[in-house]
């Protein structure tokens, strides 16, 4: 594999490799000296037509820790806004011989067509594409999700764990939601159970053919108390579009309640509330949630790190992310 | 003039016959006719299907405004080299054909250019922007002679205004035809809405947006006593929806291009703008329903919707890349591949659905015509027997936008005749009929 674009075409194989090496690099982050030289003299360009400054720099403190030199390339307002075309900024980077381009675009398949186009000739990894796929972020869940298990289940190692017979609730805005289909993805390929709670109006047309349950309740989802419960960021503006009333009907039905978290209390559950960042207190997560003893937030910004660090060093250090060494059957 | 001795054609794909062609008519048609025609120049026909020549009613030639993406001239080129001899000129030009000025001008820079006979549309409302009407008669009785309304591009989505259009070319014998499309329920749409934009994340363009508009014309046009002819059929509920008209008895056409009885919404997996159009590739069911439209007749004729556009309003992110595909060159053999080699076509309903057809819809008298004797020479040689590996850089056509660039299609023209002057010869592009006198 030459570059991370989607979770949908990752196989077994491939995604435990980055999560087994994305534990080794999480012992760096524990060291005083947080720094290997694996991509010295490398330079890995963060190219992002859409701000964000948690992906920006978790992805830059990933390649620092491996000793690449970073550019941040904030090219906002793509043809879109008729500034530089995609082309052409790809073409710079080339000229001035990116090793990787990390790249986060509101426009779905961006990554795809730039890995394809024959414009750069560098390893393409997706920080976030439209409405598509955010593979990363989908790693670093998986990553959370193992360390979890391997938690609750008194395990000394994650190593080659996978996530068989979890069951995962994502809850929210799962129409607009990258990260809703790459851990789709990437939980199914690992051997977990996703089931999606929203309003009927936040589903697409055609999830009917996803490998996953729907429910519209979240009361109904949560009982029995899965493994996690991942809570999806809303956008306010949605309810203008007529998507739901309001942020008061939305918290109430949809949103993770303190009520809520004291009903998986009494049951006794070991259910991992998760957020992928950045949280609408009070809207679709209580602060009540989101600060409880359940909340695995800062664990996935951690986390994070530790994903894009093995994602860099694995496609830069030439590795194959496809060892073919050991086929699985859920390999395509 | 020249005359020629078309050689063994297989008229309409059924018995063999030679065509002599004199003076802009077929003078003669039988078994053998080498002795009557001295001095014609012979064109070998043996294998070769005859058909009417093509006519398009669903053309876009972005001239005046766009000569960038493509111009009468080389658009009418494309079309001679795809075996038509008529094309209806679609009014989305800058400005808009919403005059007799334009249409005016449209028509003539058909005419001098000589390929093709160049049909404007008229735009139904000023600016193509659904709010008042154009002045359709002043486009009906210009020099032009326009038939054919249509904000193409732009549904006619405001009902009152869709009534009175309809309603107001009764007067001259005229149609409206509509591109079905509702606004509100497309915003922002990219393509089809189904599994497979649920799993690109790339926002729908839900049937029913069609289907709704589309039902709700024929209700209308059944309504006022009017024709009404929907542009780029898309979806197997139109297609039930059109069924349904034409058993009550509403005056209405239906076209089908060519790319939506091939590809399907899987294309767009690439994220290749290429395969980007308006309406979007649908479903493997909806096209095979729109096929089993056209064999049952419900569809009448196969419009191109030929859309050229310049490399780099393709060359960028499919959200903010331009919708639309050339079809010109390229839409017989589609006809053929999914149409004629399934069996569900012979050549004679080719030359109804591509020819005859659009040519009664737009009210093209000299076009359509039956290959007989008297009838104006109109009249393309088809190889169906031929392939061709599509290469958009050896189009006629500015555009390089072809969806089936590096596919293997099926068939060839091998001449052109258009008023018994031929446009394309040996398969490849001749001259213009020389210019009349205006």
């Amino acid at each position: 594999m030459r570059h991370l674009l989607s979770t949908k075409d990752l196989s077994y194989d491939a995604a435990l490799t980055v999560l087994d090496t994305a534990d080794q690099m999480a012992a760096v982050g524990e060291r005083s000296v947080k720094k290997l030289p694996a991509l010295r003299g490398r330079t890995v360009v963060n190219l992002f037509f859409e701000d964000s400054t948690r992906t920006r720099i978790s992805f830059e403190t990933a390649a620092k820790r491996l000793s690449a030199d970073v550019i941040n390339f904030s090219a906002k307002g793509s043809s879109v806004s008729k500034g530089e075309s995609l082309k052409d900024t790809a073409q710079t980077l080339a000229a001035m011989s990116a090793d990787a381009v990390v790249i986060r675009h509101s426009a779905s398949g961006s990554p795809q067509q730039l890995a394809e186009s024959g414009w750069i000739d560098a390893p393409v990894v997706n920080a976030g594409d439209g409405t598509h796929e955010h593979p990363t972020q989908a790693l670093l869940d998986a990553m959370t999700l193992r360390q979890h298990r391997a938690r609750t289940e008194g395990r000394e190692s994650t190593r080659g764990l996978d996530l068989e017979g979890m069951h995962v609730v994502i809850v929210g805005d799962v129409l607009h939601s990258r990260v809703a289909r790459s851990d789709l993805w990437l939980f199914t390929t690992l051997g977990a159970r996703v089931t999606f709670v929203a309003p009927p109006t936040l589903l697409p047309v055609g999830i009917a053919d996803w490998p996953c349950r729907v429910v519209f309740s979240l009361d109904e989802a949560l009982d029995p108390a899965p493994d996690a419960v991942m809570m999806l960021r809303v956008q306010r503006e949605r309810m203008h579009a007529a998507f739901f009333p309001t942020a008061q009907e939305y918290a109430r039905e949809w949103g993770l309640t303190p009520e809520r978290v004291a009903a998986l209390d009494d049951a006794g559950a070991t259910t991992a509330i998760m957020h992928p960042g950045p949280m609408n207190r009070g809207l679709e997560i209580s602060s009540a949630a989101a600060d409880s003893p359940r909340s695995t937030v800062l664990d996935q910004v951690r986390n994070g790190v530790s994903v894009r660090m093995s994602v860099l060093y694995l496609l830069l250090s030439g590795d194959d992310l496809d060892p073919t060494s050991t086929p699985h059957p859920q390999e395509r | 003039m020249t005359s020629y001795l078309i050689q063994g054609a297989q008229l309409l794909g059924e018995q063999t016959a030679d065509i002599l062609v004199e003076d802009g008519v077929i003078r003669r048609i039988g078994p053998d006719l080498a002795a009557a025609a001295d001095g014609a120049r012979v064109v070998d026909a043996a294998g070769l299907v005859a058909l009417p020549g093509l006519v398009d009613i669903h053309t876009h030639l972005r001239e005046p405004g766009r000569e960038d993406a493509e111009t009468v001239e080389t658009g009418t080129r494309a079309a001679a080299l795809g075996g038509y001899t008529a094309v209806f000129a679609m009014a989305n030009s800058d400005p808009v054909a919403d005059t007799a000025g334009v249409v005016e001008q449209v028509h003539e820079l058909g005419r001098s250019a000589g390929w093709v006979d160049v049909r404007p549309v008229g735009a139904v409302t000023v600016g193509l922007k659904g709010e008042r009407l154009s002045e359709i008669m002043a486009m009906a009785e210009s020099r032009a002679g326009v038939r054919m309304f249509s904000d193409d591009g732009m549904c006619v989505h405001d009902p009152v205004l869709m009534r009175r259009a309809l309603e107001y070319v009764k007067g001259f014998d005229g149609v409206v035809a509509q591109h079905a499309q509702e606004p509100r329920l497309t915003e922002g749409a990219q393509m089809n809405e189904g599994s497979v934009s649920a799993e690109l994340g790339l926002t729908g363009w839900p049937a029913v947006a069609e289907e709704a508009v589309i039902a709700r014309d024929v209700l209308l046009a059944e309504h006022v006593g009017s024709r009404v002819h929907i542009c780029h059929l898309s979806t197997r509920g139109s297609v039930d929806i059109v069924r349904w008209a034409k058993q009550r008895g509403i005056d209405v056409t239906a076209e089908a291009t060519p790319h939506h009885l091939l590809l399907t919404d899987e294309r767009v997996r690439s994220f290749d703008p290429v395969f980007k159009v308006n309406p979007p590739l649908r479903t493997d069911e909806d096209v095979h329903a729109l096929r089993e439209a056209v064999a049952d007749g419900t569809i009448d004729v196969i419009g191109t919707d030929h859309a050229p556009h310049p490399a780099e309003d393709k060359e960028c992110e499919w959200s903010c890349a331009a919708n639309g595909m050339t079809g010109l060159e390229t839409a017989l053999s589609v006809v053929q591949l999914s149409l004629v080699d399934t069996g569900l076509l012979t050549w004679r309903d080719v030359a109804r659905i591509t020819s005859e057809t659009p040519a009664r819809i737009g009210r093209l008298a000299t076009q359509g015509r039956p290959l007989a004797e008297g009838e104006p020479a109109n009249i393309t040689l088809w190889d169906p027997a031929a392939t061709t590996v599509v290469d958009p850089a050896r189009h006629a056509s500015k555009g390089r936008n072809s969806p089936y660039r590096g596919m293997e299609l099926p068939g060839a023209v091998r001449a052109t005749f258009f008023r018994g002057h031929p446009t394309v010869l040996d398969g490849a592009l001749n001259t213009p009929v020389p210019t009349p006198a205006a």
